[in-house]
């Protein structure tokens, strides 16, 4: 029988808000052990939470740019459970009336355009951290993480491969990251992902029962768990047995999924009203003073970069990756006039050199300006493509203007036919033999001389006239 | 019986509560009067009538998102009944 999996995530992501969602303490992350924490997000008696209103509006920031429905009304609830990172023995989420509904994104899998629903995005708490020592029979219990905000951000099961989930997965991630409000750092935990799949036999309406996978910290391990979590399955139903439903953890160092059976029990978590929060109402007018501040996006800015720029798809990918990053490359087009050539350079020596230098974009040595004045300079012949490298390496150490280094080192290509015709002669005279040999058919030893008069010139001869004086002596021979 | 003595235990699990046989008993009666009592206020009619979750009608009670100071360390971790380094400790939650 032939199988079909489906596939659902719950997303969530923590708020780059400065403060937590229900108090004033910091939500900076790698502070020392519950430092940032008072009587609110510690849990004490008597304290009450009151709504960070830059959560509110991230949120529905995030609504906004995946299309969905903002709820006017939306309450706070308490999740019941017990845990020793929850201090106050509930956490406080959203339930009922969750601030978002019915929304979606596209997606594309291997060319294919794919809408994938988005059933809910609620704002909640974050617990605190434990910290297991394998050797002690303890574990540690840091609460600075506890009240920081998060969004969950609920699919539909929409997907049927791995491919699909992880191109959802990382279509969220980046706007998310577009709109300023998550850092999605995956490996601290910024952005985590939980997955439902199940398998259900081609043609049935009805889905198969799920397993949730965790554990998953990166695109590619979600992928490869959503992978192996579907043979599993396919696995045991084709061998006549049944799919539990349960919790299974990745194992990233095995590569398999592992049942948490026997630690897990009924969940029943009693939601009811927080008492505490008073009901959000969000009305037409704030929800349009917030669609003003959403920015492009990045699948229209994509669209937008081929069009305009006419530079192929999987460059616009590139160049867009970040916000900072398509600012930057757009700032070097409008001060070059050249759009490939401005990304043939951030795409090669700018992302090159940050990536050795561990630089993030937007504290690159070589601005925007100048490196647009530089393609503007191999444009005019001024200088080459070669010696464009080297004034490019000497940008980035010095923070120079490109103009400053090539006047400084001599770097001026020589396009003074005169000059190059003497340099030509010489060069000729001094390789009688490859002369010989080219004049013979052996067309290739041409670039041999180029080279030679390159390297007479220290690379400062303009190409295109040493090819064209090159040619006219030979013939001439 | 709006409620037996299954629920009762069930619910005591869930709030982490231990109680003998006795208190168990007690507890299913005394849930079950409340809950009898209950009834009296479901004959209200309510259709059309959004469920209350607030006293008062309030809305929109926000903060500023500004950081302020924490308590700290030390007097987060006062009343710990036990602690290590910087931390609660608790006994070893995961496997």
């Amino acid at each position: 029988m032939e199988y079909e999996p489906v596939i659902g995530l719950e997303i969530h992501a923590q708020l780059l808000t400065d403060s937590k969602i229900f108090c004033g303490c910091s939500t900076k992350f790698g502070a020392a052990p519950n430092s940032n924490t008072c009587p609110v997000c510690l849990g004490m008696p008597g304290v009450l939470p009151v709504m960070n209103k830059s959560v509110v509006e991230f949120t529905m920031k995030m609504a906004l740019a995946t299309n969905c429905r903002i709820n006017p009304v939306n309450r706070f609830a308490r999740k019941n459970y017990f845990y020793p990172d929850l201090p106050k023995g509930y956490q406080i989420s959203q339930y009922a009336y969750p601030l978002a509904e019915a929304g979606y994104v596209d997606v594309e899998v291997n060319g294919d355009k794919k809408r994938i629903g988005i059933t809910r995005i609620h704002m909640e708490e974050d617990a605190g951290k434990l910290v297991h020592d394998e050797r002690s029979p303890s574990s540690y219990v840091d609460l600075n993480r506890a009240c920081v905000p998060l969004i969950e951000i609920v699919s539909e099961p929409d997907m049927r491969t791995a491919e699909e989930a992880a191109a959802y997965l990382r279509r969220l991630h980046e706007i998310l990251v577009y709109l300023e409000i998550c850092d999605g750092n995956m490996e601290e935990g910024s952005f985590r992902c939980d997955a439902n799949v199940s398998l259900r036999p081609i043609g049935q309406a009805e889905f198969g029962t799920r397993a949730e996978l965790k554990n998953m910290n990166s695109f590619r391990n979600v992928q490869r768990a959503l992978e192996y979590e579907i043979s599993r399955q396919q696995y045991v139903l084709e061998s006549g047995g049944a799919v539990l439903q349960e919790t299974r953890l990745w194992d990233d160092s095995e590569g398999v999924t592992h049942s948490m059976r026997g630690k897990e029990e009924a969940h029943d978590y009693r939601y009811f009203p927080d008492p505490d929060l008073v009901p959000i109402v969000i009305s037409e007018e704030w929800i349009g003073e917030i669609a003003k501040t959403i920015p492009e996006l990045p699948l229209e800015k994509r669209e937008r970069f081929v069009r305009e720029y006419d530079i192929p798809p999987y460059d616009a990918g590139v160049l867009t990756a970040t916000r900072a990053l398509a600012d930057y490359y757009e700032e070097t087009v409008k001060c070059s006039g050249m759009p490939k050539g401005a990304s043939n350079w951030v795409m090669g020596d700018v992302l090159g050199h940050l990536k050795e230098d561990k630089l993030d974009i937007t504290s690159s040595p070589v601005k925007p300006k100048d490196l647009g004045a530089m393609i503007t300079l191999i444009e005019d012949d001024t200088i080459s493509g070669t010696i464009a490298k080297e004034v490019f390496g000497e940008m980035w150490k010095t923070g120079n203007p490109p103009g400053k280094i090539i006047e400084e080192k001599g770097l001026t290509q020589i396009s003074d036919s005169g000059a190059l015709e003497s340099t030509i002669d010489d060069v000729l005279k001094a390789n009688p033999d490859q002369v010989g040999q080219y004049k013979s058919g052996k067309e290739k030893l041409f670039g041999y001389l180029v080279g030679q008069t390159m390297k007479a010139t220290q690379g400062k001869a303009n190409p295109k006239l040493v090819n064209e004086i090159l040619k006219k002596k030979l013939s001439a021979l | 019986m709006k409620i037996t003595k299954h629920e009762v235990e069930y619910v005591a699990h869930l709030a982490r509560l231990q109680f003998d046989e006795e208190e168990k008993e007690k507890f299913t009666s005394q849930l079950n009067d409340i809950l009898v009592y209950m009834d009296i206020l479901n004959k209200v009619d309510t259709s059309g009538i959004e469920p209350t979750t607030h006293a008062i009608d309030l809305t929109n009670a926000f903060r500023d998102d500004i950081v302020k100071e924490s308590v700290g360390t030390e007097v987060t971790l006062t009343n710990a009944p036990d602690k290590f380094g910087d931390c609660f400790r608790v006994p070893k939650v995961i496997e």
